[in-house]
This record gives structure tokens, sequence and C-alpha cells, in this order.
């Protein structure tokens, strides 16, 4: 019988030799007359065992990594047995896979990206089977009861927000998903974009059928060919077997889907500088109102939710609104796809309902820095999101408890910095980051960025601290509420976090214990 | 970890003839049409195959498309994607974001830079290497991560760029 071998595709897996080891394994199975198939599934989200080659057993998949090319022939040596030295046992079982709570990501790793077959025997396309028997409205009111929201930042409701373009006068409507996930520490739409594309495609479509949109765009980042290639492989074979077209499943419903790349601009992930540059524009935000949801892509009604919300929505049409509402806390509903990064030992990708707490994530899960120093700081919510010191670890993920703390949960990206970072500097960098990437729009956030690096540079050679500590505050206020969308808007997040927690980097007494 | 071969790495960046842009440029025009929408996708498209956007094709996109040549330009020179110059033969993209930071991919910029003779947004001597930014390659948690011609690299220490690039260089450039 053949064996099946497992090698990721995920470019996670690629960036760190996984075509290659994939290349191997059959080579020697070859050359040792062994009957082995070499399949390429996505990535399980363990990033540091990739590449995480597993092994078909009859008990089930059992894992080894972090596999190198030069390991191969020692594995066939071994027989793949337990008792090599990269051996992992049982991937289900590995605890930090075993204690996630996995929904939007249950298929992550399992399955064939690029096979619509393995998509279907994974349960995919049951949602929008169940959610074409159902009229537009009652699609709505499920999205709206499961309590999911939108991964962006602002948290809103995904429900409401389908219900504005639902009812929202006009034949002509849009999904546009926006795919620049462009924060630091965040990878969980490339995952899902490179290892379970259908559902993307699939929630694009409910969304579609939803709220009357025919068209759909997903802007995905320069940045992510790799995720590019396996959408576009995906749309083709969804059109291809009738699940985007004319006619969506015999429904008589039109939905089609393309893929717009961007072209390495930050600001695009905002959403209205994203519909100018789906529109052949410069990428410059648009004042709201009006809200896309009422004159969005072209001027017509448009529903723009991020990847996570549109890839979530498959499984609360096939399971229900209260299967998903079910997990969570508070207004939090659901699960937080959790992408641990940075200075860690064990980065990748947690799924966890709502309510668990940054330290359980940084050590429970993480088992600390990678350089085995303390860790000193952890940014949550990409580049634009508040630094956090250890007094504040036991904050749980919920997007109120980190509002509460003046921080943001965003995307759910987690960056961690060792004792050696100089928070200064990262402050220096987010102001940097804000000049080069500002759309220029506004003043506050374009010149303010660049003025608040020379403040933050003076503030760094000891030049009239005092002074210039006030003017990097009045600074941050004036971008924090005169800015118009959050580049500039946010920028002051990391900037202020890092003086009021960690004053000693900027020259100042350490008095963080009493102000945080 | 061992240097391995990469066909994205050894296959030089494409620079097309004059001509060859102007077939190009046909073909994207009667492929895309002349809705504003389509202006990324066609520079993408030129960029792709032609290496860069030629300057002096503006007029002509901005024809095709019914807008001035000063809003093509500013589209352009908007994005940090597009560039109106042939690019180097090999180029290297290191992440400046804060996870990559985090696992010192400033060092391994400043290795780059000793490496290569030329700083950021820099060419080495000979004008066969370029040095750029990124900011972020979804590479967070294997940092530090970079790019040689597109391909994706991820912990990459400084003596594994030394083996990448031993793979990506010509032998005399070594």
């Amino acid at each position: 019988m053949t064996t099946r071998i497992y090698v990721p595709c995920d470019s996670a897996a690629l960036a760190v030799g996984a075509d290659e080891v994939a290349a191997l394994i059959a080579a020697e199975a070859a050359r040792r007359g062994l009957d082995i198939a070499v399949v390429r599934n996505g990535t399980r989200g363990l990033l540091w065992l990739e590449t995480l080659v597993e092994v078909e057993t009859p008990q089930g998949r059992t894992g080894f990594g972090p596999v190198d090319a030069a390991d191969v022939p020692g594995l066939f040596d071994a027989g793949w047995a337990s008792g090599h030295p990269l051996a992992l046992g049982l991937v289900e079982e590995i605890p930090y896979l075993a204690r996630q709570q996995r929904l939007t990501f249950a298929r992550i790793g399992i399955t064939e990206p690029r096979s619509l077959a393995d998509y279907l025997a994974h349960d995919g396309y049951r949602g929008l089977r169940n959610a074409l028997a159902l009229a537009p409205a009652e699609i709505v009111a499920t999205v709206t009861a499961s309590g999911l929201r939108g991964r962006g930042g602002a948290a809103f409701p995904t429900g409401i927000k389908w219900n504005t373009v639902l009812k929202a006068p006009g034949t002509e409507k849009y999904i546009v998903c926006n795919a620049d996930e462009g924060d630091s520490g965040t990878f969980a739409d490339r995952i899902i974009m490179e290892s379970d594309p259908f559902v993307l495609v699939e929630g694009m479509t409910i969304a579609g059928i939803a709220v009357g949109a025919t068209r759909g765009y997903i802007y995905v980042r320069s940045e992510y060919p790799h995720a590019i290639a396996r959408l576009e492989g995906a749309i083709a074979v969804a059109r291809h077997h009738g699940y985007l077209g004319a006619d969506v499943l015999g429904s008589g419903r039109a939905f089609e889907l393309e893929v717009r790349k961007g072209a390495g601009a930050y600001i695009c992930g905002e959403e209205t500088a994203l519909l100018e540059s789906v529109e052949g524009k410069r990428g410059i935000v648009r004042a709201k109102p009006p809200l896309p949801a009422l004159a969005g892509l072209f001027g017509k009604p448009t529903v723009i939710n991020n990847v996570l919300s549109l890839a979530t929505v498959p499984v609360i049409l096939d399971k229900g609104a209260a299967y998903y509402q079910d997990y969570g806390m508070g207004r939090s509903r659901g699960t937080l796809p959790v992408q641990l990064a940075g200075n860690i030992k064990q980065g990748g990708l947690i799924e966890l309902a709502f309510g668990v707490t940054l330290r359980e994530i940084l050590y429970g899960y993480g088992g600390g820095s990678a350089s085995g120093r303390p860790i000193k700081a952890v940014q949550v919510g990409g580049p634009l999101g508040a630094y956090l010191p250890e007094s504040q670890w036991d904050t749980p993920l919920d997007y109120e408890a980190f509002a509460a703390l003046w921080a943001v949960l965003g995307h759910g990206g987690i960056v961690v910095h060792d004792d050696r970072a100089d928070m200064a500097k990262l402050a220096r960098y987010a102001m940097e980051f804000c000049a080069i990437e500002s759309c220029g729009k506004c003043t506050p956030c374009r010149i303010g960025s660049t003025r608040g690096v020379e403040v933050i540079d003076k503030i760094r050679t000891g030049a009239q601290p005092v002074q210039q500590i006030h003017l990097l505050r009045d600074l941050c206020d004036t971008m924090l509420n005169g800015s118009l969308c959050a580049m500039g808007g946010m920028t002051p997040y990391p900037v202020l976090s890092a003086l009021n927690h960690f004053p000693q980097d900027f020259g100042q007494p350490d008095t963080s214990r009493h102000a945080a | 970890m061992p240097a391995v071969a990469n066909p994205a790495v050894d296959t030089p960046s494409v620079q097309a003839t004059q001509a060859a842009v102007d077939d190009i440029l046909a073909e994207l025009f009667a492929r895309l049409g002349d809705r504003q929408d389509q202006l990324l996708p066609m520079l993408h498209g030129l960029q792709d195959s032609a290496g860069y956007i030629p300057p002096d094709r503006v007029p002509a996109i901005a024809a095709h498309f019914n807008l001035s040549r000063a809003e093509v330009h500013g589209v352009i020179t908007f994005y940090h994607y597009f560039r109106t110059e042939p690019p180097p033969r090999c180029v290297v993209q290191v992440c400046r974001a804060e996870a990559c930071q985090s696992m010192g991919s400033d060092s391994l910029l400043e290795h780059a830079e000793r490496t290569l003779g030329c700083g950021l947004h820099g060419r080495s001597a000979d004008g066969a290497f370029g040095l750029e930014p990124v900011y972020c390659l979804g590479q967070c948690a294997s940092a530090p991560a970079l790019t040689i011609n597109e391909a994706v690299f991820a912990r990459v220490s400084p003596a594994r760029f030394d083996a990448l690039m031993a793979a990506a260089m010509p032998r005399e450039a070594v």
C-alpha cells in the first residue's frame, strides 16, 4: 500500500527549504524502491517546526520536524520511526495544537490547498449550500447572531456591516476582501490564502449571495506572490466546477471573483485607500462618511471585510450562529487567530476562543523567548499597536480589555522583544514607518511623523529631553486626534506606550510601575 | 541550513528591448481594456514582463486610459513596488519590520551591506546587486526574513545569507 508523506507548501515552509525536502523524499523513496506518495499539504501553523513532515500511519499522522534536506536520508534509514530525534509523535496530539480551538483554521495543514475534492471531503462548501437555501436577510441575520466582528482593528460587527449593504439601494454592489495584511507579526491571512484558499472563496460567495453583490475583489499585497497564485488557482477551479460564475450551484445567482495585486503601499490596508487602489488610483484615504457600505467601490454599496472575517463565514453558515457564539467572552465572541512571532521559541498560529491571557500565550504556547533571555516588551496588534510591559501580560485577549489598557488587539498579531530591545529606537521606528507609508492626505500624519522622528532623535541624543518629551506628547496628541485614518491616528500607540512603560530607554527615570 | 539551488535566484531579471516593450504594452492594452481600474494590473503586467516601467511610456499609458500623464506618474510613484529603471540582476530585499528586528535583522542588514558593498536603496559597484528594504513578508515567526529576486527565505543568519548569495552570485563576483 502506498504510504503518504505530507510536506507543507505554505511559504513559511518553502522559505526554510520545504521544496528541497519534498524532492529529496520522492528521490530517496524511488532509490529505495518504496511505495511513497508525497502530498503537499498546507501548514499546521506550528512554524518553529517547519519543515514539518508528516507520515500517514494506522494511528494517524506522525510528525518530524524541523526537517532539513540533509535530514532526509537519515529519516529513511531510521524507517521514519518514533525513536528518531526529530520525531514528534502524532501531530494532532502535540499540545500546542491539541489545546487550540480551531474553527476558521479547522482544515489548515490537514488538506491539500489546491484540491477542491479534499476541500469538499472536509466539509467545504456546506456553508454555501446552506446559504443558498436561505433568504439574503436570513444569511445576514445568522452572521449577526454569531457575534463575528471584523479583524481590522475597529472590530466592527460583520453582520451589521452586511445589513447596511443589503438594505442599500442599487443593484450593483461589491464584496471586497482586504488581504493587504502588512502588519509585522501577522500572517493569519497569508496562511488562509496559501493553505485553505477555497474557504475564502466560499466566504466571499456567501457574502455576495447575502447582500446581492455579483462581483468580488480580493486585494492581496504584492509581497505575497505565493498567496496570489494559490487564490487564482482556487478561483479557476471553483469557477470550473460551478461554485462561481453566472449560476452558482444552479441557484440562478451570479458571483464572480477576481484577485487584485497591491503594490507595496501599507496604507492600502486602510479600507478606503484600498478601494482607491482597486479603482486604479493612488491609495489615498477617503474621508468618511460616506461609509463604503453605502458608497464604496466605484461609488457603489460595498462590503469590505478582512480575510479572517470572510473565511469564518463558511463555518458559521455550516454549523450555525450558536455554535460560533458559544466561544469567547463578553462582547468578543468566537475565536481569535493569534499570531505569535518575533523573539519567541515556538512561534506560530494559535486559534483560541477570546479570553486567554497574553502570559499564557507567551509562555504556555510560545515557551518564552527564542534567545532564552527575559521578555521585555510585547507589541500586540501590528506596528501601530501598543507595547505592553510585563505588568500587563495577565490581560485577557478581548477587545474591550485591551481598549481599557489603551491598547489594541487588532488582527491578533503578537511580536515579542527580549531585554535587548531599545524601546526609544522602536518608537523612532514607528514614526519613521509612518513617515514612509503615510498617504500624505492629512497633515498630522504626513508632517507629524517626520517631526516625530526628529524629536525622538533629539531625546535619544539627550538634547533638552524634558522639553522634547513634552513636545513629543503634544505631537502625538495632534496625530491621535487630528489624523484622517488609523495610520497617523494610531502611530502614537507604540510611541507613547514605549515612552510610558519604558522611560529609562528615553533617558528618563523609571516610573513605569506607578504609571502603568 | 545548507544552501539550496533556487530557480528564482538563478534567473536574471528580465530586461526587454524597446521594441519588446511596445509589444508588451500593445498586448496588455488589448487584454485589459481601458477602464481605469485596470491601471494597476497593467503596470504590474508591464513590470513583470519588462522588468520596470519605462518613464517614456507614461504618455502612451495615459492616452490609453484617458488620464493625464501626471495622474499616471502619480500612481507609479505612489507605490513602492513599481520601479522606473531597470532592476539589477539580483535584488535582495531585507525585511525591516519589528518581528524581524527582534531577531536581529539590523545586524543581518549590516552584514548584507558589507557583503554587497552598498547601503539600503543602493547597488553593488558592478551594478549587479541591489539592496532594498521590505516591510513584512509574513514570515514573522521565522524571522529574520529576506527575498532574493522575490524568492522568500526565513531564519536567515549571516552564514545562511552568505550561502544563499554564493548560490545566487556568478562565481567571478564572489
